[in-house]
C-alpha cells in the first residue's frame, strides 16, 4: 500500500468496508471476499465443504467401451473441452479416478472386468452412464450377449440418454452430477442382479454342475440369468 | 486414367469378360460335387475332407490369394461353411467354395493351413455356429467367453438359458520356456481390456522376455454385441440400416451403410440414381477423413503419450467434418443416411451454404496437413519410433487377409473403390495411395495421404453436385415398401471401408428378413497380423504397431 493514503477512520466503517473500500489495494477485492463478508473465515459443515470440493474437481477415468466413447473423447477434446467444468483430464488408472463414465455397450465377457475396474476406484466414486446401451442395452437389447444396462452391474448416478449423446449432453450430465455431489446427494440404490461371486457359492443347478470341471471353487464368476433381465 | 491398374499375368479361368468357371471346375476335377450360382460368383460344393486340397490348388494354380471371409451357417438339414475367395490383383474375380457338413456331427477340414486368415474366421464359425474344424491349429472360442454354453447362431440355441462367465487370472503360456541360462524367465503382461492404448476393449496377452515381446495373443470379444443376429432380426428396407453405423464407429458410418446398401441392392437388383451416387461418394469420403483423423489422433496419443497438440488438432479437424456431416445427415456420428436405392434426403438448403462450408474445409486442409506433417511425420523422434518398427511384409499381409491402409502400406495395391468399382468413383480422378515401407510409419503416412485423395474426391463431387440440373436431382430409386428377395439367393459384396474391405454376405429365404447376415470386418483380419508385427519388438513398439493397425473394436467383435 502506498504511503500517501490516509488510513480510513476505524469508527466510521465496517470491517468489510475497511477491507474493500476505496484506497485499499483492490487486487484483493475478490468476489470471494465480498461473499465472505467481514472475516476471511467461512463457517460451514466440513461435509458440505468436502462435497463442494469434490464436485468442483473431478478426476475422470479414461475408460472407453464402444461408439459412445468417440463422442466422449470429443467432449474432452478441443471444442467442448470438459476441463472447463472442473472435470479434469482423464486418468488412466482407476485408482486415481473418482468418476467413471461408462460409454458403451456392456457384453457378458466385459461385465466382470468392468465391475473389477469399478471396484478398484477409491471411495467416494460416481458413475455416469452414457448412451442408451448403458441404460437398457440400447439398440442391442435383444442380443444374446448384451447386458441390459450398466445398472445390472454397478450403481449409476446419472444417465445420459442418446445414441450417442451429443457432447453437449454429456457436459450437461457432468454438470448435473457436480450439482448432486455438491448437494451431498448419494447415488440411488439400485438392484444389481449380476454380482461377482465365487463359483463355489453359486446354487448347485444343472449349469453349475456341468461347469464344475472347468471352473475352480474359489474362482470369481458372474452368473447371467437372462430370463430375469428386463 | 490414373485409376487404371497394370494387368496381371493370365491365370486359369481368366478371360476378358470375367472368370470362366468351367475352366476352374475342370482344374478341380472330381472335387467339385455341385455348382451353385451366387449373385456375386459361382459356388463350388466340395467334400468336407478335401478342403485343404481344393483351396491350395486354387491358391497356387488359379491365383486366388485372398480368402476374404468364411461364412458359416446352419440349414435345416446341414451345416455349411463358405470360403469367399478373390484375388488381390483383381477382386472382381471371385469364387465361393461351399463346404457342407453333416447336421449331427458338423465338422470339416480346416483351411487355416492354406490361408492364415482362416484361423480366426474358423474360430468364429466354431464359436457362433458350432462347426468343428479338423486340423485347426487352435480351435477355441474367440468372441464369447470360454465357459459359454451353446452356439448362439445355431438353430436350437436358447437365448434365455443362464450363462456363467469367469474372471480368471491369465496364465503365462511360456512359463516353462527357459529362454537362456542367465535369463531364465519370461514375464506375462495383460494389456487391456481396460487400457488406454488398446483403443477400446481389446485384451492383449503379452509375454515379455526382458523388454521384448516373446509371445502375443490378442483376445477379442469384449464388445461382441451380436450385430449379425441384430441384422438377421431386422427387415431389409429400414431396420438394418442403423446397425452398420455402429460397426466402425470412428465416424466412418456412411461407408459401413454403403456396404450393406451395396449388398442388398445387388441382391434385389435396385439401381441407384446417379445423383444419389455422387452424394454417397462425397459423404463416404467425408467419413473416411473423420475415420483417418481419429486414427491419426489416437496414434499420436499412443506414441507421444499425452493428450497434446496432435491429438487435439486431429479432433479439431474432425469436428469440422462432423459438423458438415451433421448438416447433411442430422447426426454427428450415427448418420443413418443411406437408404436402399439412394439416400435419405437431398443436400441441406441453402445449398450454397453447404457447398461453401465444405469448400472452406477443403481449402484449409492442405495447411492443416502440412502442420501434421511438421508435427508428426517430420518429427525426428517420431521417425525414430516408427520407421522400421512393426514390419508387415506384403506376403504376410496377404496371408492374413489384411486390406485397407494396412495392406497398402505394405505395398499391396488393393483398393475396392478402384478395383471393384461402385458408386461414382470410376468417374472421378484420384489415386490409390500405396507405400512400400511396410512399417508403422508407412501406415500412418498412407492414412495421411489418403486424406488428401479423399479431399480431391469430395471436391469433384461438390463441383458435380453444384452443377447438377435441378429437375434431375433424384435421390432415391423406386423401392417397394417391403423387400422380399427370392428365396436362397446368396451374395457377398464389399466396399472399401476406412479400414479396408468391408464385406457383407446375405442369404435370403423369401421373407423380408435375411436368413443369414455375415459381416466381413477389415479390422478383424487386420488385427490378426499383430503377432507378425510385434514378435521380437520392444513393448512400446508393440503399442505403436497396435495403434498403427487402427482397429475399431466394434468392428472387430461386431
Ligand atoms: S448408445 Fe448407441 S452410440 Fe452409444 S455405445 Fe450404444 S450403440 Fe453405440
Amino acid at each position: 500500500m502506498s504511503s500517501d493514503q490516509t488510513p480510513p477512520a476505524v469508527n466510521d466503517v465496517s470491517t468489510q468496508e475497511a477491507r474493500m473500500g476505496e484506497g485499499t489495494d483492490d487486487r484483493f477485492n475478490s468476489t470471494l471476499r465480498e461473499a465472505f463478508g467481514s472475516t476471511p473465515f467461512i463457517l460451514t459443515k466440513f461435509d458440505q465443504f468436502m462435497n463442494w470440493v469434490r464436485g468442483s474437481s473431478m478426476f475422470m477415468l479414461q475408460f472407453g467401451i464402444a461408439c459412445c466413447s468417440i463422442e466422449m473423447i470429443s467432449t474432452y477434446a478441443i471444442k467442448h473441452d470438459l476441463d472447463r467444468f472442473g472435470a479434469g483430464i482423464p486418468r488412466a488408472s482407476p485408482r486415481q479416478a473418482d468418476v467413471i463414465v461408462i460409454p458403451g455397450t456392456i457384453v457378458s465377457k466385459f461385465a466382470p472386468r468392468m465391475k473389477r475396474v469399478y471396484d478398484q476406484m477409491p471411495e467416494p466414486k460416481f458413475v455416469i452412464s452414457m448412451g442408451s446401451c448403458t441404460i437398457s442395452g440400447g439398440p442391442f437389447q435383444e442380443g444374446y450377449n448384451v447386458v441390459k444396462g450398466a445398472e445390472e452391474i454397478i450403481p449409476v448416478d446419472i444417465h445420459v440418454p442418446g445414441c450417442p449423446p451429443r457432447p453437449e449432453a454429456l457436459v450437461y450430465g457432468v454438470a448435473k452430477l457436480q450439482e448432486r455431489i455438491a448437494n451431498g446427494e448419494s447415488s440411488p440404490v439400485t438392484v444389481k442382479p449380476y454380482e461377482l461371486e465365487q463359483f463355489g457359492d453359486l446354487n448347485q443347478d444343472e449349469l453349475v454342475q456341468h461347469l464344475a470341471d472347468e471352473i475352480d471353487e474359489d474362482e470369481l464368476v458372474m452368473r447371467y440369468n437372462w430370463e430375469d433381465s428386463p | 486414367m490414373s485409376i487404371e491398374k497394370p494387368s496381371s499375368p493370365t491365370e486359369i479361368g481368366v478371360t476378358d469378360d470375367g472368370l470362366d468357371y468351367d475352366a476352374l471346375a475342370e482344374l478341380l476335377g472330381g472335387h467339385v460335387l455341385d455348382r451353385e450360382s451366387h449373385v456375386n460368383a459361382e459356388g463350388f460344393v466340395i467334400r468336407p475332407d478335401e478342403v485343404q486340397e481344393v483351396l491350395s490348388t486354387l491358391k497356387t494354380e488359379a491365383g486366388f490369394d485372398h480368402c476374404a471371409c468364411v461364412t458359416a451357417q446352419e440349414y435345416d438339414d446341414r451345416y455349411e461353411s463358405i470360403y469367399h475367395l478373390r484375388k488381390y490383383d483383381d477382386p472382381t474375380q471371385e469364387l465361393s467354395i461351399v463346404v457342407p457338413s453333416p447336421k449331427d456331427d458338423p465338422h470339416n477340414q480346416s483351411a487355416a493351413r492354406v490361408y492364415d486368415t482362416a484361423d480366426w474366421h474358423e474360430r468364429e464359425a466354431y464359436d457362433l455356429v458350432g462347426i468343428d474344424y479338423d486340423d485347426h491349429p487352435d480351435l477355441r472360442r474367440i468372441l464369447l467367453p470360454d465357459t459359454w454354453q451353446g452356439h448362439p447362431l445355431s438353430q436350437d440355441y436358447d437365448q434365455s438359458q443362464p450363462q456363467i462367465v469367469t474372471l480368471r487370472e491369465n496364465a503365462n503360456p511360456l512359463q516353462e520356456d527357459r529362454r537362456s541360462e542367465d535369463d531364465p524367465d519370461t514375464m506375462f503382461v495383460n494389456i487391456g481390456p481396460h487400457h488406454p492404448a488398446t483403443h477400446g476393449v481389446l485384451h492383449v496377452k503379452t509375454v515379455l522376455d526382458g523388454e521384448q515381446v516373446a509371445d502375443i495373443d490378442p483376445d477379442i470379444g469384449y464388445l461382441h454385441r451380436c450385430e449379425e443376429q441384430m441384422c438377421e432380426h431386422g427387415t431389409y428396407r429400414h431396420q438394418i440400416m442403423p446397425y452398420p453405423d455402429r460397426w466402425d464407429y470412428s465416424g466412418a458410418g456412411i461407408i459401413n451403410e454403403w456396404a450393406y446398401a451395396r449388398a442388398a441392392e445387388d441382391l434385389v437388383g435396385i439401381d441407384v440414381p446417379e445423383y444419389a451416387q455422387v452424394i454417397r461418394t462425397m459423404s463416404a469420403e467425408l467419413c473416411r477423413i473423420t475415420g483417418h483423423m481419429l486414427a491419426l489422433g489416437t496414434f499420436a496419443l499412443d506414441v507421444f503419450g499425452d493428450f497434446t497438440a496432435v491429438f487435439q488438432y486431429a479432433f479439431r479437424d474432425r469436428e469440422v467434418v462432423q459438423s458438415i456431416l451433421e448438416d447433411l445427415t442430422g447426426q454427428r456420428l450415427m448418420f443413418n443416411y443411406l437408404r436402399l436405392g439412394g439416400v435419405a434426403w437431398d443436400l441441406p438448403e441453402p445449398r450454397e451454404e453447404f457447398f461453401e462450408k465444405t469448400r472452406d474445409f477443403l481449402d484449409d486442409l492442405p495447411y492443416k496437413l502440412e502442420e501434421y506433417h511438421d508435427l508428426i511425420t517430420g518429427n525426428e523422434i517420431f521417425q525414430m519410433r516408427c520407421v522400421d518398427t512393426g514390419i508387415l511384409t506384403p506376403e504376410q499381409a496377404k496371408a492374413h487377409g489384411a486390406t485397407g491402409p494396412v495392406a497398402r502400406a505394405s505395398g499391396v495395391d488393393y483398393d475396392l473403390r478402384r478395383d471393384d468399382p461402385y458408386g461414382y468413383y470410376d468417374e472421378l480422378d484420384w489415386n490409390v495411395v500405396t507405400e512400400s515401407g511396410c512399417d508403422n510409419f508407412s501406415r500412418v503416412l498412407v492414412r495421411m495421404r489418403e486424406v488428401e485423395e479423399s479431399a480431391r474426391i469430395i471436391e469433384q463431387c461438390v463441383d458435380l453436385l453444384e452443377q447438377w440440373p435441378e429437375d434431375d436431382r433424384e435421390i432415391q430409386a423406386n423401392v417397394p415398401r417391403t423387400l422380399r428377395p427370392d428365396p436362397d439367393k446368396e451374395i457377398y459384396r464389399a466396399v472399401e471401408g476406412a479400414k479396408g474391405e468391408l464385406g457383407i454376405y446375405i442369404r435370403s429365404d423369401g421373407t423380408d428378413k435375411p436368413a443369414r447376415f455375415k459381416i466381413r470386418s477389415p479390422c478383424f483380419s487386420n488385427l490378426q497380423t499383430l503377432p507378425e508385427l510385434a514378435q521380437g519388438e520392444y513393448i512400446p513398439d508393440m503399442v505403436a504397431s497396435l495403434g498403427s493397425l487402427d482397429i475399431i473394436l466394434g468392428e472387430v467383435d461386431r
